[in-house]
């Protein structure tokens, strides 16, 4: 083995692998938000459909795309080999364990989080981007694949919505020791800025996942089957729909 | 004796000792009655309490490492009750004392669980991984010659307080106990920090965290996942922080050291 295969299949150097790749994916989730934002807003998905037309057909991101797609495959296969090898670093385990007395519950679970966001992601690209990608959806009025009616058919599915929002739940989770975990495995990790490293971490998990978990609760809730907001809908709604359109 | 309660009542107790004769052998838990327990008793000096009395029944007593019994040499090692050390924080189990347990409590005691500490006999493992990761890297190089003068290299008060810090480490491998992956990453950052801080340290700076990673990862610890269980039950208080600055110093060592293989 040369120095450079060395220091990525050594302990440290996989951890490096997690944390690199895990932030990335960090940045992808704000992308995806604020994309996803879009539709919030009451115009029939004209711009969410003119949006996801856009990012499947944009060839600075389909490029991108690949990238995504080794972030989530570095990400994943590394966990399996650290999991593979803390697992065979003990194993005759103790009769009596209190992690909970010394340790947040979400750092010593992150394999069990992950794993339901793995899940949750092959549902949601089997839904939307395999169908968007590689299926045929009717168009909109702007002939672009009307995926916004398909968004809205799927999260009036009470299970689909369960799905979602658990799944949301675990990814807030997983960010709330991964965010920080992440700028401890690259060595930043210092008494001047891990504070604000910390609450940063703690802040993003909580608006990310619930940005994310908002919008199939949304349309369950406030919208009716064409995604317009039902007249029984709290009245902040209809302000907020009067006040951004 | 100072400090001592005259109305304390003498405990009575369950112990839960995992007993096991030797490396090959599979052990098990034990269950022993200690009466008469003083609470200003240390647990290791009411573990000597139980082996008298089964010496006198002529039954074998527990092996159990322990040599200061001051909380500095780091010998003493028992996984009590589920924690490192036991219960209460900051504190080796020879420092561990009844007065933190109450009468007719039952008490479980067990080896630190790692494959890279293989237990020896009962409640005594070998932690000779790490001497072997000391042996790695974990020393810097003297010249011979005259004796140097006291204070001959300025180290700035700040560096030398937290080097320090670091240099407190007893080596117990209560870090190793407790973390969920049996990784021994708070032991070998406490070490690679202290050496790295100073400027004695500099000469091996870079082969000594390369060679002390490369056998911490061939005695089979685990790989740190920040889950920090092992600086909650370190007795000296090892941070953290010490953990980034060995991921620091691997990083900067594998991207400028000139060791190609």
């Amino acid at each position: 083995m040369n120095w450079f295969t060395k220091t990525f299949t050594s302990s440290i150097g996989r951890k490096i692998i997690m944390s690199l790749t895990g932030l990335f994916l960090c940045t992808f989730l704000v992308v995806h938000l604020v994309g996803n934002l879009q539709l919030f807003k009451h115009d029939d998905g004209v711009a969410f459909n003119t949006y996801s037309h856009f990012m499947g057909t944009n060839p600075v991101i389909r490029t991108i795309e690949w990238g995504l797609v080794l972030g989530f495959g570095f990400h994943i296969y590394e966990a399996l080999m650290l999991t593979r090898r803390n697992k065979g670093a003990r194993s005759h385990g103790y009769t009596q364990w209190e992690a909970k007395q010394n340790s947040e519950w979400t750092s010593r679970n992150m394999g069990i989080l992950g794993s339901i966001i793995l899940v949750f992601l092959i549902v949601h690209l089997y839904n939307f981007f395999w169908r968007a990608r590689f299926g045929t959806i009717d168009p909109d009025i702007n002939h672009n694949d009307d995926l916004y009616s398909l968004v809205v058919s799927s999260f009036h599915q009470w299970w689909y919505v369960i799905l979602y929002v658990a799944a949301q739940a675990s990814l807030g989770y997983h960010l709330w020791h991964g965010f920080r975990s992440g700028f401890q495995t690259l060595g930043l990790n210092h008494r001047k800025y891990m504070p604000l490293i910390k609450n940063f971490g703690y802040a993003f998990a909580v608006i990310v996942s619930a940005g994310f978990a908002s919008m199939p609760l949304y349309f369950l809730l406030f919208t009716n089957e064409k995604g317009a907001l039902v007249s029984s809908a709290p009245a902040v709604l209809h302000q907020l729909v009067l006040a951004f359109n | 004796m100072a400090g001592s309660n005259p109305n304390a009542k003498p405990m009575n107790l369950t112990l839960k000792v995992w007993r096991q004769p030797n490396r090959q052998t599979e052990g098990q838990i034990v269950d022993y009655k200690v009466n008469d327990i003083s609470p200003d008793m240390s647990f290791l000096e009411m573990l000597d309490v139980l082996n008298e009395d089964l010496l006198r029944k002529g039954q074998d007593p527990v092996a159990f490492d322990h040599d200061c019994r001051e909380g500095i040499c780091g010998s003493c090692d028992l996984f009590i009750n589920g924690r490192s050390h036991g219960p209460e924080k900051g504190t080796t189990t020879c420092q561990l004392h009844m007065r933190k347990f109450s009468d007719g409590d039952t008490i479980t005691i067990e080896p630190w669980r790692a494959n890279a500490f293989p237990v020896n006999k009962d409640l005594s493992v070998d932690r000779s991984a790490f001497d072997r990761i000391i042996q790695a890297g974990g020393y810097v190089s003297v010249n011979t010659g005259g004796t140097p003068d006291g204070n001959e290299i300025p180290i700035p008060k700040e560096i030398s307080d937290r080097a320090f810090e670091a240099a407190t480490c007893i080596g117990c491998g209560a870090c190793v106990a407790a973390c969920k992956n049996a990784s021994a990453m708070l032991f070998v950052s406490a070490k690679v920090s202290q050496l790295a801080l100073l400027p004695q340290g500099q000469v091996e700076r870079e082969t000594r965290v390369e060679n002390m990673v490369a056998q911490m990862d061939i005695e089979g610890f685990g790989a740190c996942t920040n889950i920090g269980s092992c600086a909650a039950e370190c007795p000296v208080g090892i941070s953290l922080e010490n953990i980034a600055i060995l991921n620091r110093e691997f990083l900067t060592a594998k991207a400028t050291s000139n060791h190609l293989a």
